[in-house]
């Protein structure tokens, strides 16, 4: 018995770096192509497993449009030796990847819904494939909201891509950040406080919602949902734990009875409510 | 002929199954005695087995002891247990070398003769179909652990007697193996040995020794030997432990035990069933070649739940109780069973004694009130 990488679910494939750009002081976007096989179909909020030759291997969602077919787009943050090495790669580099994994933030489903995506720091990349989703479907929503907030107006990612949603006028873009800086002619403060005002002129029981960020930012995101009316089993969040195999086998993303890595990243609130005000699950 | 699955027989010393099997090819992994304590080994006859020894085991305990020296099975089980064959503790999983335009990746694989596993208790052949539902859990399977398991046949001892740390009555896995072996043996009270057969894989290695059948009488004295040991055994698992753990997460039993608890991860890797691994990258000096390899890991190490900014479980109560509600509680939800199979081996193998049993019974027996 051969195991080939079609059946063995830890080998990666082999992808190119097709064109690489920073985002951020440490975070950086990459393109990739895959050398064998078919071009990876994925859901908005699955992840892949991203090997960096020599260093390692490390869970990071997926951040491109899924629309789009042929282009797998990841945006990292360099946190760790895994992480920086993806974070610092050209391009031309060669990567491995494994997946797509997990379960998906279900936008397709909620169509005729006023969709609010509520997004902390790097929150927003794995929130981006279904913001595309409802980009490209508008006509389909009832409404489309997105509130983001970062700690500084320099932790603000995909910055000019947000000014274009803005620009849109089928669209509610609200950005804020927790420090000030000079220059910054925005808001400040805790996404909360544009969440609370945006939901305040909406009806909550016609509102889905999808929240990433923080666990401590989604706490209080899915607080002020419940407050202004959002049902608790039409509120996602996506959860982040360390993972080694992403296929349920290392134990390591354990939460409750769930697996992150095949039940979760994302989750239907009311699924997870019973653990996620708690300490150290 | 022994061709019936489900025959019994009779047969006078493991000898001639020991050659049997290796006669047919089989690589026979069976317990000797090793560092003072019972191990898992490969065995090339029945002489390697640590015939006329005994165990005392309590929290915290093991010591092997003489016992009649004509019993061959008189031990129960010791630290190590089936999963460090099947789910070797370092296993290579591939390898990628260093290209002109960027890197190559080639699969590997263990060499796995086929292999019987020699005296394997009920609570052992437990722990192994548990550990079947984990590594092959639906949408994925491991490759290693399904070819091994393919290539391996059981013999079953049934224990005659019970450790004091043993409580597999209590959780439904033994003391009697009725089925998930090829062949059982029961080492009768008067000498000589029941011989149960399991499989048609058991029939063909039984096919070629001298047995007679077994007799009715004869069946009932294997039976009760396992009805004997099962008599011995004083430790229970509450019987609501699942849902009462699930509800008493904030317990205060779990700051006492975390008081005791030295975060050691001994239960974890003597434990039958847990399967907690890390990935990690292995490089050579040149930097050209690099191998993934899977090792144990332990959900009592503070990197286990790391994550950048630092550990999701920081105290040890927080990793206790994540063992522990795991084992018992959330091993429900992901795989239909429980995680343990009252081998006691968390026990004996505990520094400190602390008791899995004795940790469940205090939370179940004064629950904490729940918010309606």
């Amino acid at each position: 018995m051969s195991v080939s990488a079609a059946t063995d679910p830890m080998l990666p494939r082999r992808y190119r770096v097709r064109k690489t750009w920073k985002e951020l002081a440490d975070v950086s976007t990459m393109e990739l192509e895959a050398l064998e096989g078919q071009s990876m179909a994925f859901q908005p909020g699955q992840f892949n497993m991203l090997y960096a030759f020599g260093v390692g291997e490390v869970a990071i969602s997926i951040s491109g449009d899924p629309a789009e077919e042929g282009k797998l787009v990841h945006t990292i943050r360099d946190v760790g030796a895994v992480s920086g090495a993806l974070a610092s790669v050209s391009d031309g580099d060669m990567i491995g990847v494994r997946g797509p994994f997990g379960s998906a933030w279900p936008v397709a489903e909620q169509t005729g819904r006023h969709i609010v995506f509520v997004a902390g720091g790097l929150g927003l990349a794995p929130l981006r494939p279904a913001i595309y989703h409802v980009l490209n479907n508008r006509d389909q929503y009832a409404g489309l909201t997105v509130v983001y907030g970062s700690r500084s107006p320099h932790d603000l990612l995909y910055a000019e891509e947000v000014r274009g949603w803005k620009s849109r006028f089928d669209t509610e873009i609200e950005v804020t950040v927790d420090h000030a800086e000079p220059g910054w002619t925005g808001q400040v403060g805790v996404v909360t406080v544009p969440l609370d005002r945006a939901l305040a002129g909406n009806n909550g029981a016609e509102v889905s919602a999808f929240v990433c960020g923080p666990e401590i930012m989604m706490r209080f995101s899915v607080m002020s949902l419940k407050a202004a009316g959002v049902s608790e089993d039409k509120i996602w969040i996506s959860m982040e734990r360390n993972m080694k195999c992403a296929i349920g086998f290392c134990g390591h993303c354990q939460f409750g009875g769930d697996f992150i890595c095949r039940d979760g990243p994302v989750f239907r609130h009311d699924h997870v409510a019973k653990l996620i005000n708690r300490k150290e699950v | 002929m022994p061709d019936a699955k489900g025959a019994s027989f009779l047969l006078d010393s493991p000898g001639p199954l020991v050659d049997a099997l290796r006669r047919q090819g089989w690589r026979v992994i069976g317990p000797k005695l090793g560092q003072g304590a019972i191990v898992y080994e490969e065995i090339e006859s029945a002489a390697d087995l640590p015939r006329g020894l005994t165990d005392e085991q309590e929290g915290g305990h093991y010591r092997l002891r003489e016992g009649d020296p004509d019993r061959w099975f008189d031990y129960v089980v010791g630290p190590q247990n089936w999963k460090k064959w099947l789910f070797p503790a370092r296993q290579k999983l591939w390898s990628a070398e260093r290209s002109k335009d960027g890197f190559s990746v080639e699969s590997h694989e263990d060499e796995w003769p086929k292999t019987a596993i020699f005296g394997a208790r009920a609570c052992e052949i437990a722990a192994i179909e548990v550990q079947d539902r984990v590594f092959d859990n639906g949408d994925f399977a491991d490759s290693g652990y399904t070819k091994r398991r393919a290539g391996m046949l059981i013999v079953a001892v049934q224990c005659a007697r019970s450790a004091a740390t043993c409580f597999c009555a209590s959780m439904n896995t033994g003391p009697r193996a009725e089925a998930g072996f090829d062949v059982a043996l029961t080492e009768l009270e008067t000498g000589g040995f029941l011989v149960e057969c399991g499989s048609d894989a058991g029939a063909a290695v039984l096919d070629g020794l001298e047995l007679a059948d077994a007799s009715a009488a004869q069946q009932q004295a294997g039976e009760a030997v396992s009805h004997k040991a099962a008599a011995e055994q004083t430790r229970t698992m509450p019987a609501n432990v699942e849902s009462v753990l699930r509800d008493n997460l904030d317990h205060p039993r779990w700051e006492e035990v975390a008081e005791r608890c030295l975060s050691c991860a001994n239960c974890t890797l003597a434990c039958p069933t847990c399967f907690c691994s890390d990935v990690e990258e292995v490089n050579d000096l040149s930097g050209d070649h690099a191998e993934r390899w899977r090792v144990w890991d332990s959900c009592f190490s503070l990197d286990f739940s790391y994550i950048h900014g630092g550990a999701v479980r920081r105290s040890t109560l927080s990793r206790y109780r994540q063992w522990m509600t795991h084992k018992l509680s959330s091993w429900h939800d992901q795989f239909g069973t429980s995680g343990c199979v009252g081998c006691g081996r968390c026990i004996a193998w505990c520094p400190v004694g602390i008791d899995i049993t004795e940790e469940a019974g205090a939370i179940a027996a004064e629950p904490l009130a729940q918010e309606v």
